[in-house]
């Protein structure tokens, strides 16, 4: 029996169909790499009783009630050494999460030529602002950072970082440092905290707003060292601390124009 | 043949080296032996069975990370109902405190070197 190209074309193509029919519920069944469900939060049963949760985490800072520089120094010191910040010298190098600035630079657009006095002087603790709308989270290549939909907390996955530093450029915060150096070395050994890991060379790293201490029942470091300087809590609960704070208070945020929408509120 | 006295030879000379790889490993090289390895003294059961975290603690690392992580999920259920919080660190190197003795001995073997280490810290006992 002679065959055509006609022919040949017309059997290779159905069998061609044939396979890929047959491989398709196969691949539908495998349970090991469907598609994870879109972050609604997190499932039932995934999370301690204890865990705190909320739709919108935030953070407000009452900049008066912190009382100089060794209140700053505690607050800072708790959350770098519960998360294992190196102290690298020299500021190019260095790494932070929690830090002061003045208010000039904390506030750019709130500068006037005859600064109340006691403002001149006063630092402000500056910190990731975990913004609504940020633009580190738009630009990552890898989505190593990311927005989580279910509180709002803009977070790192180190394990995905490829140290392009995309999100350097983009946070008009500067609340993102990246590591140049292995960090290891410049952690004093005894005061590495078992719970939390390190970094290591070529990720960028900051402030996550203590969500792994969320998750059992503790409120972020800063905020336990604070002395009820800082208040945290949900911001789409009317109920809650930090809203009771902002409607009895008169709050800023920092650099509100460029439209990221900073979940922190400073009460000057 | 044309020019038989060399082809046969090279021929010859060609398979020996070819498969070299499959015969050198079974006459000279010794079997793969697993190692022994330091399991926790006062425990006896993993989170899963020890076959199951043999063959697949790789896949559970990897699903635990993106987990923790990615979703903020905490807890894992394991096939008993015991509820454990997903951490390498903080969960699995509790009773697996011996890493040079557990994880080391076995990727040395296999010559896999997860990175892991960089970031997470091992047990304190080994610090020292």
């Amino acid at each position: 029996m002679s065959k055509t190209r006609r022919d040949f074309l017309k059997i290779a193509g159905m069998s061609a169909l044939g396979l890929g029919c047959s491989a398709l519920p196969a691949a539908a069944a495998d349970p090991g790499h469907a598609p994870r469900k879109a972050a609604q939060g997190p499932a039932p049963g995934t999370l301690p009783d204890n865990a705190l949760t909320a739709t919108h985490w935030a953070m407000v800072i009452f900049t008066r009630r912190i009382k100089g520089p060794e209140h700053f120094d505690h607050i800072i010191n708790a959350c770098h050494q519960y998360h294992n910040v190196p102290e690298i010298p020299g500021h190019k190098d260095e790494i932070k999460w929690i830090w002061t600035d003045s208010f000039n630079h904390t506030f750019p657009e709130k500068e006037t030529h005859f600064l109340a006095q006691d403002l001149e002087m006063m630092d402000f603790l500056l910190l990731c602002n975990h913004c609504e709308n940020p633009p580190c989270v738009r630009v990552c290549p890898t989505k190593a950072t990311f927005q989580r939909d279910h509180d709002g907390i803009v977070i790192m996955d180190m394990h995905r970082c490829i140290g392009c530093r995309f999100c350097m450029a983009a946070c008009p915060y500067g609340a993102r440092s990246f590591n140049f150096a292995n960090p290891r070395p410049y952690i004093d050994g005894a005061k590495l905290n078992p719970d939390y890991p390190t970094r290591m060379r070529g990720v960028v790293e900051k402030c996550n707003f203590c969500a792994e201490r969320l998750a059992k029942g503790q409120m972020p470091a800063c905020v336990e060292a604070s002395e009820g300087a800082m208040l945290f809590g949900d911001l789409d609960d009317p109920n809650s601390e930090v809203r009771k704070a902002l409607r009895e208070n008169f709050s800023i945020r920092r650099k509100t124009t460029l439209g990221t929408q900073p979940s922190v509120y400073y009460i000057i | 043949m044309y020019n038989a006295k060399y082809i046969v030879p090279g021929i010859v000379v060609f398979l020996i080296l070819a498969t070299l790889p499959f015969w050198w490993s079974s006459i000279f090289v010794a079997g793969y032996d697993s190692p022994e390895l330091a399991l926790p003294a006062d425990k006896d059961q993993c989170i899963e069975s020890a076959e199951f975290m043999k063959a697949n603690h790789m896949q559970i690392l990897d699903e635990w990370r993106d987990q923790v992580v990615r979703d903020g999920e905490r807890l894992y259920t394991a096939t008993d109902g015991k509820i454990w919080e997903m951490s390498l660190q903080n969960t699995c190197m509790d009773c697996h405190s011996n890493k040079e003795e557990f994880c080391d001995k076995c990727h040395d073997t296999t010559s896999v070197s997860p990175y892991c280490w960089e970031c997470h810290l091992a047990p304190r006992g080994n610090e020292q």
